[in-house]
């Protein structure tokens, strides 16, 4: 039950965590949200990060989106460590390679579904024509063909949360993080999101990482993490671990 | 890279979703620019309208006024003119063409139960030469009236309107306090003069009549000269210089006691004062272009503050720190620009409007237009820098939490 995991790296993982430790603050005040984390993903994983609030999960979570940076420790992405990098090639970095699916969403208001799918495209420079095509064929692989042209305040929460789950994909990333995708959503609605992100990660091959505390939606993952306390509590293949 | 197109596409949609809150934030520069151009354009019909008046005036007016040179204590001691040095003037002057005796006062004019406050000037048949005026109908007065004194009198188109409507005011009398003088003509309409004084407004009588009816002593106050076509200003100047010296018995040594003005140089002047007083408004003006600036600067920044989420969005999804700056400067010089645009067209209307009030030709300054545009812009890239900055430092982390 209590069993660490450690898994080895063998420097051809996608992401690898070593000795990653966060403290936020300094002396007195400071809070260790991350007591040093080891952790690899490969390619092609599907991996639901679980733990009660404050035990680091989201913090990680944020590391490994390249958003933060670790205060000690390395994490390599693809063999680069992003704690060397500046903030712009960061930025890049997520750009080129990463798609959010932030917790409550988070999508332009009044800006149309369609406009919020485009938005990544935007910065990767795609031109107009290909970017309305891309993200029109992101809104048909959540099934919301139909609904490009509303606003997200004339969307359900769970098309709401589609909508961000294709302005996550329209990149094609490496990896796709997911906070806490179906936190708002009731059981019906998440498990068409579950499906649909078990669907992502078995026929387009991308990578998932998402943040859960509901045991049945990780149950759909290939790969539990549990965090405790800053640290890795226990890492296994779905089934094993718990 | 985000193009700059795509860029400026994106704040139009930004500032279209809130339009309440971008014309409220344009407002002042809409005034700035406005207030700007507006005094520009007014100052510059006022000064072409100064310069039309100069040149309808002639170059060739001299002005001849006792007391020293413009300047501070010039009325102490001065001693007046008499009618002698105004025939002195004539006869020994040759490059003179006419010389004028010009002593006036504002009097009421009482024609019936009618009456009205104007300028009564005592003066002779010269003056309506010098002063480029011509006599509409009725006739000038008589050799014998100005010797004697006579009661009777020329009057301006203002007094004409005021005091008899539409009645013909020719063999009718009015009264000036005690004098009741006849009009015996009716002077041509002159407008507005330089200084915005109606010029038509005005009683002309014999210098004699006023004189003895109304000031009561034999004093002169101005000599009004015009110089013959081709004969140089100057040199009358000089020799109406000399004549009065020597008529006021003044010694070399002696500061001259009057004054021969020549009307070219008060007009510089005066366009001169006018074109100071413009640059004196639209500085004014400008001031509060920077005040829309700072407008400007205060939106744009709650702005920021608003939409932090989106920023953390836009920066979590790949927006580098220059492209968040980008975008808030781009909205921050479009607003600005369009409210540059807009205080353009109401400045343009504006003026126009005042310029028909005013009487003043409206004259179209694409200079002052292009400069305030610029400047409306720059006032963008100036007061937006701060707050976009502020949004493209932001976490992303903490921009996303931000409710």
């Amino acid at each position: 039950m209590n069993m660490i995991v450690l898994r080895q790296m063998d420097g051809q993982s996608l992401i690898e965590l070593q000795g990653v430790t966060k403290v936020y603050g300094t002396g007195q005040a400071a809070m260790h949200a991350l007591r040093g984390i080891d952790l690899g993903i490969e390619e092609g994983d599907f991996l639901a990060v679980m733990g009660p609030s404050g035990s680091g999960k989201s913090t990680c979570m944020h590391i490994l989106g390249c958003l933060d940076t670790p205060t000690a420790g390395t994490y390599k992405f693809k063999g680069i460590e992003v704690g060397k990098l500046t903030r712009n090639q960061r930025t890049r970095l997520r750009r080129f390679y990463l798609g959010f699916v932030f917790q409550g969403y988070n999508l332009l208001n009044r800006t149309s579904a369609l406009e919020n799918v485009e938005l990544p495209l935007i910065y990767r420079g795609v031109p107009a024509g290909v970017r309305r095509a891309r993200a029109l064929q992101a809104l048909e692989t959540v099934g919301l063909n139909g609904w490009e042209s509303h606003t997200p305040g004339e969307l359900s929460e769970g098309q709401q949360q589609r909508v961000a789950i294709a302005r996550a994909i329209v990149t094609e990333p490496a990896v796709l993080f997911a906070d806490e995708p179906t936190g708002n959503l009731d059981t019906a609605r998440s498990r068409e999101i579950m499906d649909l992100l078990n669907g992502l990660n078995r026929d387009q091959g991308i990578t998932i990482v998402m943040v859960t505390h509901e045991p049945d939606m990780a149950a759909y993952a290939k790969r539990i993490v549990r965090f405790l306390d800053g640290l890795v509590e226990s890492d296994g293949q779905n089934g094993r671990a718990t | 890279m985000l193009m700059l197109w795509s860029t400026v596409l994106l704040a139009l949609r930004e500032l279209k979703r809130n339009v309440m809150r971008s014309i409220l934030t344009i407002l002042g520069i809409v005034i700035g620019v406005g207030a700007v151009i507006t005094m520009v354009t007014i100052g510059g019909g006022a000064t072409v309208q100064v310069r039309q008046q100069i040149a309808s005036m002639g170059s060739n007016l001299l002005m001849v006024s006792p007391g020293k040179r413009l300047g501070p204590g010039q009325s102490s001691g001065n001693i007046p003119f008499k009618q002698a040095d105004v025939e002195a003037i004539a006869r020994e002057v040759s490059s003179v063409a006419s010389v004028a005796p010009v002593s006036s006062q504002s009097i009421q004019a009482v024609f019936g139960n009618q009456n009205w406050s104007t300028q009564v000037t005592g003066s002779n048949n010269q003056y309506f030469r010098v002063t480029n005026r011509s006599i509409r109908s009725g006739r000038q007065f008589s050799d014998s009236e100005l010797r004697a004194g006579a009661a009777v009198c020329i009057v301006g188109e203002t007094v004409r309107k005021k005091l008899f409507g539409g009645q013909d005011p020719l063999g009718e009398k009015i009264r000036l306090q005690k004098l009741s003088c006849e009009v015996i003509g009716l002077l041509e309409g002159k407008g507005q003069s330089t200084m915005g004084m109606d010029q038509d407004d005005i009683v002309v009588i014999p210098l004699s009549t006023y004189q003895r009816r109304i000031s009561g002593n034999q004093d002169v106050a101005i000599i009004q000269v015009s110089v013959r076509d081709g004969a140089p200003t100057d040199k009358a100047q000089r020799d109406i210089q000399l004549l009065m010296r020597e008529r006021r018995h003044l010694s070399p040594s002696d500061d001259d006691n009057f004054n021969v003005m020549d009307m070219k140089e008060i007009a510089k002047m005066l366009t001169g004062t006018t074109q100071l007083l413009t640059a004196l408004l639209s500085a004014v003006a400008a001031v509060s272009l920077l005040v829309g600036g700072i407008g400007i600067m205060n939106i744009m920044l709650v702005s920021v503050t608003e939409r932090t989420r989106e920023i953390g969005i836009r920066l979590a999804i790949g927006a580098l720190e220059s492209e968040v700056l980008m975008q808030f400067l781009v909205e921050a010089v479009v607003l600005s620009s369009f409210g540059g645009l807009i205080g353009i067209v109401l400045a343009l209307t504006a003026s126009v409007w005042l310029a028909g009030v005013l009487r003043v030709p409206f004259v179209f300054n694409a200079g002052i237009v292009v400069i305030a545009f610029l400047f409306s812009a720059a006032v963008g890239v100036i007061f937006g820098y701060f707050p976009a900055l502020k949004a493209a430092r932001l976490d992303p982390i903490e921009a996303l939490r931000h409710e």
